[in-house]
């Protein structure tokens, strides 16, 4: 980021314009650093411990906890469960999103209302959704309590082993489907049309005029809404935990709801640190992954 | 599927039949988004009796008990109280500090320039919640456990990042003549910082502090780990709890989360175009 801008000081060596630039970022440098940079290496160096937190004297483990949860399998079922959260609202925030973006990227009337009726489930906290879908999917009082279904009277879909984790993982896709569709009428709103209309002239129909123009042009927002939908996912823990609280049994725990209470709620710091390290992997990883997956299909 | 049709100004029938569909579709989707938050605002006004039998309709008898025995409560006002005093602290933190340094990178030219701005993108790739428990060591060590600045200061450095970044982009626009006009004044970067560029940036000012807000106001997790006692909760974390000791007493809470989703809900109405635009700038960007 060169600064082309006019505010070129004259000599930029003197120590009166260093102290001048200094007053500018100082502050910011200073809680960011110890905030944000700060507890990030320390998570890297705590995890080689154990602690609880308290002691004055921390054990090195090594590689002792990261040993520990790669063979936890509490630690491989919140894995599984996260990617099929990755999974599930790939699967289903994309198509519903790119769907909906490229109906509301006309302008007809009333677009905007749809626009913004869409975005509001992104806003809500996360508590408030969880505790919305928990009243309505409540087997006693909610929306089924009064559906019958396969002869079973009262649905407790979240008390499921099997529904619980779809049922979370539609409400997360509730959550945020608005946001990517937002993110994908803009790109839309960018391609110029002309390439629609020269399209139309080679005698392109519109399944093709979709594939070899729209989905290439927006290739890049794409990748952004992926990358986050690895980070959102990676990290679920507020919606679910209001919702469901990673039950029954762990059937709908994850990566950081196992941090939470195996690691900090264990007072077992070290080995939280590690579970973060893990996460943090996985991002870089997947992220790096996502990256390569649509550089080499464009 | 055409991504962009032909303009709405003449529909011939086939794509009538289009439009028709078209709002269908949208229709059925505003359905989905809108009915569980009336399901949930009509649920606080309903007996458990009634709920049990009539989840979605209009209560028959309109119970005001669940709403009004909340809003009397002291508790209920101290944890807005909290929530409010958080967010509005590290809006006012965040604004100042990622517009100081933002107008560093836009508008002085200095060594390690690039380097800095490159430090700051960091933030946007690191998950706070992996950094939970390092986080808690450092808030308790510093003494600030169960404070507001346990969770304005690490908040302000999550959402420095972003706004740096949105800062700088909107500094770099504004044309250069304006400082070249302020220089022959000889105006020096502070003043020009001051009197000129802030005035100026009331659009980013508004979209940095709305995106933070709600950001804040929303947040679980920090508090969850960096707040202990009733009296500084903020009301993401005092609602679980309250979920937790009424068990399902469904009508006290759907009155309970429908009072607490009302604030963002008409935030969120009287400034989404700034929501809007924050957000999604903020994800391309990085």
């Amino acid at each position: 980021m060169s600064a082309s801008g006019p505010g070129v000081v004259g000599d930029q060596r003197s120590s009166r314009s260093r102290l001048l630039v200094a007053s500018f970022l100082v502050p910011a440098v200073l809680i960011y650093s110890v905030f944000m940079i700060w507890p990030m290496i320390q998570s890297f160096s705590l995890s080689f411990y154990r602690w609880d937190g308290f002691a004055p004297e921390r054990e090195w483990r090594g590689l002792g906890n990261f040993a520990f949860v790669l063979q936890d399998p509490v630690f491989w079922r919140a894995a599984g469960n996260t990617f099929f959260l990755m999974a599930f609202e790939f699967l289903t925030v994309v198509p519903i999103a790119l769907g909906l973006a490229v109906l509301l990227a006309e302008r007809l009337p009333f677009v905007p209302v749809f626009r913004m009726l869409f975005f509001l489930p992104f806003v809500l906290a996360e508590v408030t959704t969880g505790l919305i879908w928990r009243y309505l999917l409540d087997g006693n009082y909610g929306l089924l309590s009064n559906v019958t279904l396969f002869g079973l009277n009262e649905v407790f879909v979240l008390a499921d082993r099997e529904l619980a984790l779809f049922a979370v993982a539609t409400v997360m896709t509730w959550k945020s489907f608005g946001f990517h569709l937002i993110l994908y009428i803009a790109a839309l709103q960018q391609i110029d049309r002309s390439l629609y209309e020269a399209a139309e002239i080679d005698g392109a129909g519109a399944f093709t005029k979709f594939w070899r123009i729209t989905v290439p042009l927006i290739l890049p927002t794409l990748s952004v809404s992926g990358f986050l939908i690895v980070v959102s996912s990676l990290q679920a823990f507020d919606v679910i935990w209001s919702l469901t609280g990673g039950g029954p049994s762990g059937a709908t725990s994850t990566l950081v709801s196992y941090l939470y209470e195996d690691g900090i709620g264990s007072f077992r710091m070290g080995f939280g640190a590690a579970v973060g390290v893990v996460v943090f992997a996985l991002t870089l990883v997947v992220a790096a992954l996502s990256r390569g997956v649509t550089g080499r299909w464009r | 599927m055409s991504p962009v049709s032909a303009p709405s100004a003449a529909f011939p029938d086939a794509s009538r039949y289009r439009l028709v569909a078209t709002y269908a579709v949208l229709a059925v989707v505003a359905c989905v988004v809108i009915v569980p938050l009336v399901a949930v605002a009509l649920g606080g006004f309903k007996s458990l009796g009634e709920l049990r039998v009539n989840p979605i309709g209009l209560p028959r008898e309109w119970l005001w008990t669940n709403y009004t025995d909340i809003l009397s409560s002291p508790s209920y006002w101290r944890m807005l109280k909290n929530s409010l005093v958080i967010a509005a602290l590290s809006v006012i933190v965040t604004v100042l500090l990622a517009s100081m340094a933002a107008f560093a990178f836009a508008h002085i030219r200095f060594l390690g320039s690039r380097l800095l701005s490159g430090y700051f993108l960091l933030g946007i790739m690191f998950p706070m919640a992996t950094a939970a428990v390092p986080l808690f060591v450092l808030i308790r060590d510093l003494g600030l456990l169960d404070s507001y600045m346990a969770i304005v200061l690490p908040k302000v450095a999550g959402g420095l990042s972003v706004a740096i970044v949105l800062f700088s982009n909107y500094f770099r626009q504004m044309p250069p003549e304006l400082f070249e006009a302020a220089a022959v004044d000889g105006c020096g970067h502070w003043r020009y910082y001051l009197y000129i560029v802030m005035p100026l940036a009331g659009p980013i000012v508004a979209t940095v502090s709305i995106v933070n807000f709600v950001a804040c106001w929303n947040m679980y997790f920090l508090p969850l780990v960096l707040l202990s006692s009733p009296e500084m909760m903020t009301w993401p974390v005092r609602l679980m709890d309250y979920t937790g000791e009424r068990g399902s007493d469904w009508g006290l809470i759907c009155a309970y989360v429908t009072l607490t989703m009302l604030p963002t809900v008409v935030v969120f109405l009287l400034a989404q175009r700034h929501i809007l635009s924050g957000l999604t700038a903020g994800a391309v960007k990085s």
